[in-house]
Parts: structure tokens; C-alpha cells; sequence
């Protein structure tokens, strides 16, 4: 059975229905990608999947794990696994990022049943992790993301993925902001953490990103719907010809963008 | 003493009895105690009426039927401070905290027994000053009196020119009863002084305070004023600024329930080249109601004052209520002073964000009220303090987040 089921799922934010019937299926071990231009719905999906309440579910329905994920406090997803990269982290001042980082740590270990750490385990798990995504350890003792740069953000993102090991992970736009060695540093991350048992929905919009995390599905998201899906080779086509190769009108915006 | 005489409860009856007790006392405080009660049954209790007192109705407190007592006192003092002599208590106590326009300010004088007066001599000191007020809960061991306790206490604490020190005052109990405290500073001229406030009463207490602080010449005053508890709370401070000194007057209060808490503060520029930073800042959750009244006030002769302040609220619950007002008066024309006031409630994409990473939302809405006034506890210089402080605000703030 699929790790993920996404069946029909309509949602809208105010009176404006943005998502607009997504059918989508991911099993573990696998890695999806979806592109599409601004405004077409990913970072929607993305925050639907991980419980924002922002935004309404008008229809549809979404299984994980064999479980109604609709059904679960945004908390509660995360704890069975889902871990969402946001496109615009957000900035906590107050609240270092140490002590949120384990906070959350442990309260997902309990759920799964498994002991808390002391503070020693737990320093000695995320220094390793921070090595790897050579992040300076100063920003530990900061408050979460408050004043980081926006590379920085996202460095934050992928380590809190990997200190947290979900099962579901969700990256919106990871790359974006994103210089070319810390590019590459933040795809070994993610690369190290593919496995059988973990699936990923990688959001991008660029194919330097899928060279270096090679995906096995492709979507195309416009206009609330996925309106083609292929392998890793549909991403090429993509940054070759532009959304315009599948008939969609790109948004002046994101025309503007690159 | 007539004109009020219905306001004033049972009070007649126990400073006759007060007065009889300290018979014999040096006259000018008799004469001290006399006239100040003289000033009380002439104006009475405030009502909603008073414009200072328009949103805080003490009516509960006029009602209530209270038998005097005298507040547990615990002091810890570096070695050299002293007490102060008759005579310098003669020339200051009173001297700061008008009694004209404060009925309670003029109750604490006439009930004058609790009193704490201390000169801080020339030098640094590094080792707070404590002072701690207690109400017990039996205080008087008789099982026959019901009647909740009113107390006075009252610091005098004069610090001499170019001397450092801090002072800490905590102000705690259990049950019902009425803390009506006065605080009188002095800061002689170049003194640099760190005051804390730490405002511990029960649930159901009352609790009144006047703190009136002189700073002299090129003197440093900072306060922090931590409102934790009490059914009906009302803090009036008055900082008055001498040449080149400098005042700080930071507070943070936290209300629940139906508590009721009420800051009142005027900072009086009354010379040059003064500068004074106002930061308070407050939580509010259940159906309690805050007040907030920051007055700015900038004589013709302060020229080059340069003022800040800004009062903030996070409102928790839809039944709470902020008042909150600046009130700038400025006769001087080269002037700067600002102020700001916000209200706003949790952040509902740091809750999220939170959420998103298995926080509950008990615990992420608990946290972020904490992150909110961490940044007043972080001004703490003082470390045990800081330490207790912050246990104090996350034991409230579960129960906030539970509530
Ligand atoms: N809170 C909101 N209020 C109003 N409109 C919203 C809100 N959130 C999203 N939208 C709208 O929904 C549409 C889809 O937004 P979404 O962020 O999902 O796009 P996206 O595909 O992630 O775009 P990008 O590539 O620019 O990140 C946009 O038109 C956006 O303006
Ligand atoms: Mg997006």
C-alpha cells in the first residue's frame, strides 16, 4: 500500500478554491517532484498536507500510512511522520532554536515510543547533524530563524529534517535562496536520507535541483490540478521549452522571476 | 473630616486604635500620622470618577471590613548598608510620596508600623539589597477573627551620591488581604540604582503600591516591575528626573482569571538633558482586565530630553480587556519622545510552524507566550532572580495554556 493517497482533494483559502481536485499516490522509497508555475497551488498542497488550518478542505480525501490524515491535528501528522520544509520558514524570536529543536524532538520520540534524550544525547545527535549540514553551531543558540539569512533558513529546515527522520517529507522551494555549494550541501543531506522506508515530494522550480536529487515521479501542478506526471526526464523538457511546451499560460510573475 | 466620611469604612475605628498603640512615639511622626490620615478621610477611597482612576474601581477594597496588622518583614542587606537615623527619617520619610491627591499613599503614612529605612552609603555594591513583605494567612493566631488583614508597608532608601547598588523588593502572601504599600528612593547625584519589583501576592489579594523615586544629578534609576499575581492590583510610580540622569522603567505583568491589574506610571523631566526608556509589556488571558497609563512628562526646562516609551499586550482570550494610554505633556521645544502601544494575539504561523513540528498546541502556545516576556526577564542583572523569575512565568503560563 502507498505511504501517501491523495484523492480529489479541493481546498480553498477565504472564498478562493485553490487547489482544485489533486490526485496523487507516493509509496515509500520514492522521491516526487512537482513543478509548476507561481501561483498554481504546490506551497497549498504542501501546507494542506501538513495541517495549516488556513486553508479549508472543501473535498476529497488523503490517506497516510493507512490513516485519515485530514482527520489529525497538524501536531499529530508530525508526529507520525510528516515533516514539511517551508518555503518561507518562520522567524520565532524568543524561543532558541535549541531548546525547539528538542521540544519537538521529544515529543516525536514519545509518540513513537521511544525514550527522551538527556541533554548530552541530544547535543552529541545534533552537532553531528549540524556538521554535516556545516551549519555554524552559534545558530543554535539563537531564536529559531530570527535574523538568518535566507540560505541559512533552509539549512535550518533540512537539519531539523534530518535530526526529527520523518517518514513523510515534504520540501517546498528548498532550493531557492540557495547559493551553489550550500546547494549542493543541503542535496547530499536529502540524498543521505532516502530509503526504502521514507518517501519525499521534492517542490521546485528549477532542474539544477532534481540533477542533484534525482526523482523517480515528476508532476506538473497548474491551476489547482496535476495536469501531466512522467519520469525525471519531464523536468528537462520542462527547463528546456517552459511551461508553455504543455499549453499553460505562466503568470506574468513568474515570467518576471527568472 | 467629613466629606468622605461614608467612604471610609471602618477606618476611623482602627487608626484610634492604631494611634493608641503607638502612643508616645516621636511627635513628628504622630504629627505625621495624624495629618496624613486627616488627608485620607478627606478625600476617601477613588472612584471610577477620578480620571486617574477610571478604569479601576476599588470598591471591593472600600468595602471590605479589615483589621490592621502589620506585614512580615525579611531583609538581607550587604554589610555596609545602614539604618536610617531618626533624624534623616524625620527629613525624608513622606518628603516623595505626596499624600494630597493619593488616598492610599495617605493610608500607608497614617498606619506608618512596617517600615523599612535605609541609607545605602558610598561605594558598589554588587549584593542586592532584599527586602521581602509577607501576608500570612493567620497572622494573628485568633480563630475568631475572620476579617482579612490590611497592611502598610513602607521603604524609605537613600543612596547616597555616586554610590551602586540593587535593591529588590518582593511582596508575597496567601488568602485574602490588602498589601498597601509606599516606597520612597532617593538617588543622590551619579548614584546608579537597579530596582526590581517582584509582585507575588495571592489569587485574591489586594494589592495598592506608590513608589515615588527622586534622581539626582547625572543618577541612573532603572526598575523592572513584575505584577504575578493579586485579584485587584494598582502600581503607581512616579520617577522624577534631575539634570543629565537617566531612568529606565520597564515592567511586565501577567493577568488571569478575573485579575485586575493597573500600571500607572509618570516619569517628570523636570531638567535637561534627562533620558528616560518606559518598556511594559503584558499578558492577558480568562476575562481580566489591564490598564496601562504611561505619562510623559517634560517641563519647560528639560530641554534635550530624549524619551521612549512603548507598551505592548498579548491578549490570549476574547473576554480580556487592555486599556492601555500614553499621555504626553511637553512645555519644552527640543524634545525628543516616543511612544507606541500594541495588542496583538499569538502568532497563528508560529503556531503552526510549531505544530508542524509535533509541538502540541498547548505547549507551542505556551511557549510562545513565555518568548514574549522573555524579553523583559532578560534585562534581569540579577541571576537568582532571573532563575526565579523565569520558573515563577512558566508555572503561570502552563496554567495559562491549560486554562
Ligand atoms: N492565505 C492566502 N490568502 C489568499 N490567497 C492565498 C493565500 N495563500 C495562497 N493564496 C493564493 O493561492 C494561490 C496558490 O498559492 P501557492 O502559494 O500555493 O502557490 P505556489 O504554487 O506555491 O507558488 P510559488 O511557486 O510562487 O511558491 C496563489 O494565487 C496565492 O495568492
Ligand atoms: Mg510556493
Amino acid at each position: 500500500m502507498a505511504l501517501l493517497e491523495i484523492r480529489d482533494l479541493h481546498a480553498k483559502v477565504g472564498e478562493r478554491e485553490i487547489l482544485k481536485g489533486i490526485d496523487l499516490t507516493v509509496a515509500a522509497g520514492e522521491v516526487h517532484a512537482i513543478m509548476g508555475p507561481n501561483g498554481s497551488g504546490k506551497s497549498t498542497l504542501a501546507q494542506v498536507l501538513s495541517g495549516r488550518e488556513l486553508y479549508q478542505v472543501t473535498g476529497g480525501q488523503v490517506t497516510y500510512d493507512g490513516k485519515d490524515l485530514l482527520a489529525l491535528p497538524p501536531e499529530d501528522r508530525a508526529r507520525e511522520g510528516v515533516f514539511l520544509a517551508f518555503q518561507y520558514p518562520v522567524e520565532i524570536p524568543g524561543v532558541s532554536n535549541m531548546y525547539f529543536l528538542k521540544a519537538a524532538l521529544n515529543t516525536i520520540r514519545k509518540h513513537r515510543n521511544l525514550p527522551e534524550l538527556d541533554a548530552m544525547d541530544f547535543l552529541g545527535l545534533i552537532r553531528q547533524r549540524m556538521t554535516a549540514m556545516n551549519m555554524d553551531e552559534t545558530l543554535l543558540n539563537r531564536p529559531v530563524n530570527a535574523g538568518f539569512s535566507g540560505g541559512e533558513k533552509k539549512r535550518n529546515e533540512i537539519f531539523q529534517m534530518a535530526v526529527l527522520e520523518p517518514r513523510l517529507a515534504i520540501l517546498d522551494e528548498t532550493d531557492s535562496g540557495l547559493d551553489i555549494d550550500a546547494l549542493k550541501l543541503v542535496a547530499a543531506g536529502v540524498n543521505a536520507m532516502r530509503s526504502a522506508e521514507r518517501a519525499m515530494i521534492v517542490v521546485t522550480h528549477y532542474q539544477r535541483l532534481l540533477s542533484e536529487i534525482v526523482p523517480d515521479y515528476v508532476h506538473v501542478l497548474a491551476d489547482g490540478r496535476i495536469v501531466k506526471s512522467g519520469g525525471k526526464e519531464l523536468a528537462l523538457e520542462l527547463e528546456e521549452g517552459g511551461y508553455a511546451v504543455l499549453g499553460i499560460q505562466e503568470e506574468a510573475e513568474a515570467v518576471g522571476q527568472r | 473630616m467629613t466629606a468622605a466620611a461614608e467612604q471610609i469604612g471602618n477606618w476611623l475605628e482602627l487608626f484610634t486604635g492604631h494611634a493608641a498603640r503607638h502612643e508616645g512615639a516621636e511627635p513628628w511622626l504622630e504629627k505625621l500620622r495624624e495629618n496624613a490620615f486627616a488627608r485620607f478621610a478627606e478625600q476617601g477611597f477613588p472612584t471610577t470618577r477620578d480620571e486617574e482612576w477610571r478604569f479601576t474601581n476599588v470598591a471591593p477594597i472600600a468595602r471590605t471590613g479589615f483589621r490592621h496588622w502589620h506585614a512580615d518583614r525579611l531583609i538581607v542587606t550587604p554589610f555596609a548598608v545602614e539604618e536610617l537615623s531618626e533624624e534623616e527619617c524625620e527629613r525624608h520619610l513622606g518628603r516623595y510620596a505626596a499624600i494630597e491627591q493619593n488616598a492610599f499613599a495617605a493610608l500607608n503614612a497614617a498606619f506608618l508600623c512596617t517600615t523599612t529605612a535605609i541609607k545605602v552609603p558610598r561605594g558598589v555594591f554588587t549584593e542586592p539589597i532584599e527586602i521581602t513583605y509577607e501576608a500570612g494567612a493567620d497572622v494573628t493566631g485568633d480563630p475568631n477573627e475572620t476579617a482579612p488583614v490590611a497592611m502598610h508597608p513602607r521603604t524609605l532608601i537613600v543612596v547616597a551620591p555616586g554610590a551602586q547598588c540593587t535593591i529588590v523588593e518582593t511582596y508575597k502572601g496567601a488568602g485574602k488581604y490588602f498589601a498597601n504599600a509606599v516606597t520612597e528612593i532617593v538617588a543622590g547625584d551619579g548614584a546608579v540604582i537597579d530596582h526590581y519589583k517582584v509582585q507575588l501576592e495571592s489569587r485574591e489579594a489586594f494589592h495598592v503600591a506608590t513608589m515615588q523615586v527622586a534622581v539626582g544629578r547625572s543618577a541612573s534609576f532603572t526598575t523592572h516591575n513584575f505584577s504575578l499575581g493579586g485579584a485587584l492590583v494598582r502600581n503607581d510610580i512616579g520617577v522624577t528626573l534631575a539634570e543629565g540622569s537617566d531612568a529606565t522603567v520597564n515592567g511586565l505583568y501577567l493577568v488571569n482569571g478575573t485579575e485586575h491589574v493597573d500600571n500607572h506610571t509618570v516619569i517628570d523631566h523636570a531638567k535637561p538633558h534627562g533620558t528616560s526608556h518606559e518598556l511594559y509589556k503584558g499578558i492577558l488571558d480568562g476575562h481580566s482586565i489591564a490598564v496601562f497609563n504611561g505619562r510623559i512628562l517634560v517641563r519647560k526646562d528639560a530641554q534635550k530630553t530624549d524619551s521612549k516609551q512603548t507598551n505592548k499586550n498579548l491578549v490570549l482570550s476574547d473576554d480580556a480587556v487592555i486599556d492601555t494610554k500614553p499621555e504626553l505633556q511637553i512645555f519644552a521645544d527640543d524634545v525628543r519622545c516616543t511612544h507606541g502601544a500594541t495588542i496583538g494575539q499569538l502568532d497563528a504561523e508560529s503556531l503552526f510552524y510549531m505544530q508542524s513540528r509535533g509541538i502540541g498546541k498547548a505547549q507551542a502556545r505556551s511557549l510562545l507566550t513565555q518568548a514574549f516576556a522573555q524579553d523583559i526577564v532578560d534585562r534581569i542583572k540579577v541571576p537568582e532572580l532571573r532563575v526565579r523569575l523565569e520558573e515563577v512565568l512558566s508555572e503561570r503560563l502552563h496554567e495559562h495554556a491549560n486554562y
